[in-house]
C-alpha cells in the first residue's frame, strides 16, 4: 500500500478548530473567519474524488463538540457548503483569483446562512447581517492561505 | 441522508437534554483545544512573573501583607457576628446556614460564539463541580455552569441573554429578576412595579430564591431607573460587579447536591 499521506488533512483540521476557539478581543468575534469552511472547500476541490458531504459533515461535528454550539449546527451547513462546491468544483477552479474570491464569499454566506438558521431555531437573535462577516472574512483569508496549503499538499503528494 | 441526520440531531440537542452525557464525555477531548489555545496568555502570565524586578515584587509582598492584615481583622469580627447570626437564626427556627466551600479555578476558554457569554474553565466533575454550581470572582457573582466535563467546565454568565437570576436590593429586600441582556456591561430589571422602590447606586444581592444561587452574593449596581406613566411595568438596568470577561481566576461555589439546569 502506498502512502497517501492523509494525516495531513487530519492536521489541517485540527489546526482549523484550534483556530475556531482561538480566544480573541470581544469586538472582533463576529470577524472570526470560518476556518473549517475554508478547509471543506480547499479539499474538495483539490480532491472530489475522495472528500465529500460526509467529511464536511465529520468535520461541522467536531467543530460543534469544541465551539460548544448545538450538535449538528456545524456539521449542517458545512454539509450544505460541501454539497454546493461539488456541484461547482470543476468551474472554481477554472476561475481566476477574483472569481474564485467571490465564490468563496457566496458558499460561506450559505452556511453561514444556515448557521444562522439554527441560532435563530435557538432563539438567540441576530442583529441585522452581522452574521455575514465571517464570509467576508473568510474570502478574504482564501488568497492568503490557500497558495501555501496547495503547495504543501502538492509536496506532500495527498491524495 | 447527512443533512436530515444533521436536522435531526439539532432538533435533539434544542429541545431535550438527551446528548448532554455524550457532550460531557467528549469534553475529555475537547478541552485540549482550549487548553492550547490558552497556552500564549499563560506563557506570557509566567513571562509576567519571571521578568518582574526585586523592588516590585517586595512593594507587591509588602502591599499584599498589609491587605491579608486588614481581611484576617474584618474575618475576625465576622466570626463573632455570624455565630450571633446562627444563633438568632436557630432562636427564629429558620433552616440552618451551611458554609460553602470555594474552589479556585481557572478560565481556559471563551465561546466563539458572539451570541452566547460562556466561559470553559479548568475544573469539572472530578473536583466537585456539576451543572448548577455558581461561579463568582472576588467582586461579585460570575454565572452558572452549564455543563461539567471530567476536567473542565462550561460557564454561563448572568449576562447572557439566555440567562435569569432572582436578586434583592442591599438597602430595602426589595425582590426583583436580573436578567441578561447579551451585553457584558449590563443587566436588566423588568417588570419592575412602578412603584417599587429602587433607587439609582442601590447594590443587588443575590437573593437565593431560585435554590440556585446562594444568598447574600454581590451581583451588581443599579446605574438608572426608567419610570415611564406610559408603560406598565418600570425598568432598572444594572451594571454587574463581576468582571465578566476580565476574570482570569474564578470562584466556584461547591455545595455538595447536584441541580439540574433547566432552560430560564
Amino acid at each position: 500500500m502506498e502512502a497517501n499521506n492523509r494525516w495531513f488533512i487530519v492536521a489541517s483540521v485540527v489546526v482549523a478548530l484550534l483556530l475556531a476557539v482561538m480566544p480573541l478581543p470581544l469586538g472582533w468575534l463576529w470577524f472570526r473567519p470560518s476556518f473549517t469552511a475554508l478547509l471543506v472547500i480547499f479539499w474538495i476541490n483539490r480532491m472530489p474524488q475522495s472528500v465529500g458531504v460526509g467529511f464536511a459533515w465529520l468535520v461541522g461535528l467536531a467543530e460543534d463538540l469544541v465551539t460548544g454550539a448545538a450538535l449538528g449546527t456545524h456539521a449542517l451547513a458545512l454539509a450544505v457548503l460541501a454539497y454546493f462546491s461539488l456541484l461547482t468544483y470543476q468551474r472554481t477552479r477554472a476561475f481566476n483569483p477574483a472569481q474564485q474570491l467571490l465564490w468563496v464569499f457566496v458558499l460561506v454566506g450559505i452556511q453561514q446562512v444556515v448557521g444562522n438558521w439554527v441560532h435563530n431555531l435557538a432563539g438567540k437573535p441576530v442583529p441585522g447581517l452581522m452574521f455575514l462577516w465571517p464570509a467576508l472574512t473568510t474570502a478574504l483569508l482564501w488568497p492568503l492561505t490557500i497558495p501555501w496549503l496547495d503547495h504543501m499538499a502538492g509536496r506532500l503528494q495527498v491524495r | 441522508m447527512l443533512g436530515l441526520a444533521a436536522a435531526a440531531l439539532i432538533v435533539i440537542n434544542l429541545y431535550t437534554d438527551w446528548l448532554q452525557p455524550l457532550r460531557e464525555r467528549a469534553a475529555a477531548l475537547v478541552t485540549p483545544f482550549y487548553w492550547l489555545t490558552d497556552a500564549p496568555g499563560r506563557v506570557t502570565d509566567w513571562a509576567g512573573d519571571q521578568l518582574r524586578s526585586r523592588d516590585e515584587l517586595l512593594e507587591e509582598n509588602s502591599r499584599l501583607k498589609r491587605q491579608v492584615l486588614l481581611l484576617e481583622q474584618r474575618s475576625q469580627s465576622l466570626a463573632a457576628v455570624k455565630a450571633e447570626n446562627t444563633q438568632l437564626k436557630e432562636l427564629m427556627n429558620s433552616a440552618e446556614m451551611l458554609d460553602e466551600r470555594v474552589l479556585v479555578s481557572q478560565v481556559i476558554g471563551v465561546s466563539p460564539d458572539p451570541l452566547e457569554h460562556v466561559l470553559v474553565i479548568d475544573k469539572g466533575r472530578d473536583d466537585g463541580v456539576v451543572p448548577g454550581t455558581p461561579i463568582m470572582d472576588a467582586a461579585g457573582l460570575l454565572g452558572q455552569v452549564i455543563e461539567a466535563g471530567g476536567s473542565s467546565s462550561r460557564v454561563l454568565l448572568i449576562t447572557d441573554a439566555s440567562h435569569a437570576l432572582p436578586v434583592q436590593v442591599l438597602r430595602n429586600s426589595v425582590r426583583a429578576v436580573a436578567e441578561g441582556t447579551g451585553d457584558l456591561y449590563r443587566l436588566k430589571l423588568r417588570h419592575l412595579a412602578n412603584t417599587s422602590d429602587i433607587r439609582e447606586g442601590d447594590l443587588l444581592l443575590s437573593s437565593g430564591l431560585g435554590g440556585r444561587f446562594p444568598a447574600g452574593y454581590p451581583v451588581g449596581d443599579v446605574v438608572s431607573v426608567i419610570r415611564d406613566p406610559g408603560r406598565p411595568f418600570a425598568e432598572a438596568e444594572v451594571q454587574p460587579r463581576g468582571r465578566m470577561n476580565r476574570s482570569r481566576f474564578v470562584l466556584a461555589v461547591l455545595s455538595g447536591e447536584e441541580q439540574s439546569v433547566g432552560s430560564e
